[in-house]
């Protein structure tokens, strides 16, 4: 299936004196991962609800496969997946049991022991949710997620709690489920995890879109300077330059000495997170990705 | 985490399970839920069986009650069975209704639901499942408990266990409407018992449960009158009394047809404000 998945144009929602949403545009094309990216409070689970069709909006107009999920029926629910960000539900049945049960509700289910296994479950199948740790319940919510082979999945911060492993493990199975076709949108507070899923990313604040490309081109970022450092004559050099190459050959013309080594070099570009930060509006701080060139 | 097998389905070619499979499915993991619950189990589940057994067994030596009645006199123990029933019904189905759905809305557990294609109706026909599998299962081993324990008379004739049924569906009906439409009462799932269980209690006390409802003056019947589980306990005294009993009762009969108006209006005004007010998401969380 081609065109677009998801469709938001000129969304607002307001609590009160609160703009949760605020003029808020997007376009997620089907098949690729969505990754909106936000500050706390900026926005991002109440523009997901609404397009799960969990909230009202106030305006704006809202297409989700075709359909304004203020309006959705249980086909439609059939064909998306959902992982809230906050759930501790069904206490008292196994993961197995929850799993399975929820498989029902599909037309054409996944197989529930995959499903397990998918996000690493297996040997927690026969424990009662209640005794699941943090990040396994979460695990839990992504399999609900999963189960029902959605067309499109919303992931509200899905690896919050998980470690590192865990997390790694997620992308492997986010990857999975892209290649089979499955759109996803997800948020998340990770700028690795976003950077490694995410076909594009939005960051949002304040209920609006700040910026809205490819994680290597986001707020211009392959376009912009990169930093070169090194120490000549015993002292810390640094130039900006939007020629890194070049600026490096002629260093090394220059200043290698028969190890061809010249000494301190670093060639730094800035983070998808140093990007992120400038768009909020918080100061760049020092840390960079380096790429020696020793 | 390995990969998922991707079997390709047209998904609109496969229809969606239907609402009644899915309502049994709902009723499984409800009953599930339900009895895994310590505090579903205590006190729900088990409570007119314990109330009984201490009932019957601290009144036994006060003698029995209406030694001038026709078929009488009865045993304290058979005194106070039909209030039992009656209070069991009203605790599996208003009691736990009322509290666990405000649970479900607060942890998530309806919101998650509401994200699937399960629809409405299969939700709510689990909770009739679990309701009606409860209240019989409970009632069954109330019956064992009163005859084998403290061999109290169960009827014979197929004229009371009519009664019985009608009164024990039309209360479990009314009930479980009544606990689905209170359940948008208490403001968390954590104040629900706290909200619940008082209603419950003072209902208990004075609809004759646990004293003789004629024995309560007057102003109070008149108020007990106006809540359903007065006319289930009368109901049910009608089934396990001799009936000449019914001249202990206020108006010198057991009431049937006021019995099933009263519970036919709770019933209607359970449904009418439950379908009003029911919410799958917490108060201003939408
Ligand atoms: N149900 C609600 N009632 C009132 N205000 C709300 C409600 N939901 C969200 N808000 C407000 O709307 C704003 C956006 O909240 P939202 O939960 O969408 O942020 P978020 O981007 O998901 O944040 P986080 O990263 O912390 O999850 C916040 O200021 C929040 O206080
Ligand atoms: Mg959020």
């Amino acid at each position: 299936m081609t065109g677009a998945a998801v469709v938001v144009r000129g969304l607002h929602k307001h609590y009160g004196e609160t703009r949760a949403v605020d003029g808020l545009d997007l376009q997620v094309e089907s098949g690729e991962v969505f990754a909106v990216l936000g500050p706390n409070g900026a926005g991002k689970t109440t523009t997901v609800e609404i397009l799960e069709g969990h909230r009202h909006r106030d305006s704006g107009e809202v297409s989700v496969l075709g359909v304004d999920p203020a309006r959705a029926d249980r086909n439609w629910r059939s064909r998306i997946g959902i992982v809230l960000q906050d759930a501790g539900d069904q206490a008292e049945l196994t993961v197995s049991e929850v799993i399975r049960h929820f498989a029902e509700y599909y037309p054409t289910p996944r197989d529930a022991d995959e499903v397990i296994d998918a996000v690493g479950l297996t040997e927690k199948a026969g424990t009662r949710t209640r005794q699941l740790s943090g990040g396994q319940r979460r695990r839990l919510d992504v399999a609900l997620g999963i189960v029902g082979r959605p067309e499109l999945l919303f992931l509200d911060e899905p690896t919050t709690g998980f470690d590192p492993e865990a997390r790694r493990a997620f992308w492997e199975l986010i990857r999975g489920l892209r290649k089979d076709g499955t759109t996803i949108l997800l948020t998340t507070h990770y700028l690795d995890e976003a950077e490694n899923l995410a076909d594009r990313v939005a960051v949002i604040r304040d209920g609006r879109v700040l910026a809205l490309d490819t994680p290597k081109n986001l707020g211009g970022r392959a376009a912009s300077e990169a930093t070169v450092r090194w120490i000549e004559d015993g002292t810390h050099r640094e130039l900006a330059t939007s020629a890194p190459t070049r600026v490096v050959s002629e260093l090394t013309a220059r200043l290698a000495g028969p190890s061809g080594e010249v000494s301190g070099l670093e060639v730094i570009r800035p983070s998808l997170e140093d990007v992120y930060l400038t768009l909020i509006g918080e100061p760049l701080p020092v840390a960079a990705t380096k790429e020696d060139l020793s | 985490m390995t990969e998922l097998s991707e079997k390709t389905v047209a998904a609109a070619t496969v229809a969606l399970p239907s609402t009644l499979r899915l309502g049994v499915a709902r009723t499984r993991v409800e009953l599930k839920q339900f009895f895994r619950s310590k505090d579903s189990m205590i006190f729900t589940f088990l409570f007119p069986v314990i109330m009984l057994m201490i009932f019957a067994t601290v009144f036994s030596r006060q003698g029995d009650v209406g030694p001038g009645i026709p078929g009488g006199p009865i045993s304290f123990g058979q005194y106070f069975l039909p209030g039992m029933v009656a209070t069991g019904v009203m605790l599996t189905s208003f009691q736990s209704l009322a509290i666990q759905i405000p649970v479900e809305r607060d942890d998530g557990a309806l919101k998650r639901l509401r994200g699937t294609p399960m629809p409405s109706a299969s939700y709510f026909l689990g909770k009739v499942g679990q309701v009606l599998v409860a209240s019989v299962v409970q009632l069954a081993l109330l019956f064992v408990v009163a005859r084998v324990l403290f061999a109290i008379p169960l009827p014979t004739a197929p004229g009371a266990w009519l009664t019985f049924l009608w009164v024990f569906l039309l209360g479990t009906a009314c009930g479980s409407v009544l606990g689905v439409a209170f359940s948008s009462i208490p403001s968390s799932g954590r104040s629900a018992s706290a909200v619940v269980v008082p209603v419950v209690l003072v209902l208990q006390f004075i609809s004759g449960v646990y004293f003789m409802y004629s024995d309560l003056p007057t102003w109070l019947q008149r108020v007990a009158e106006v809540f359903p589980l007065k006319w289930m306990a009368q109901g049910m005294r009608s089934v396990f009394f001799p009936d000449a009993f019914k001249a202990i009762e206020v108006r010198d009969s057991w009431e049937h047809p006021m019995t099933a108006v009263v519970l036919a209006a709770w019933l209607v005004l359970g449904l009418v404000v439950g379908i009003r007010t029911f919410r799958w998401t917490r108060r201003g969380d939408n």
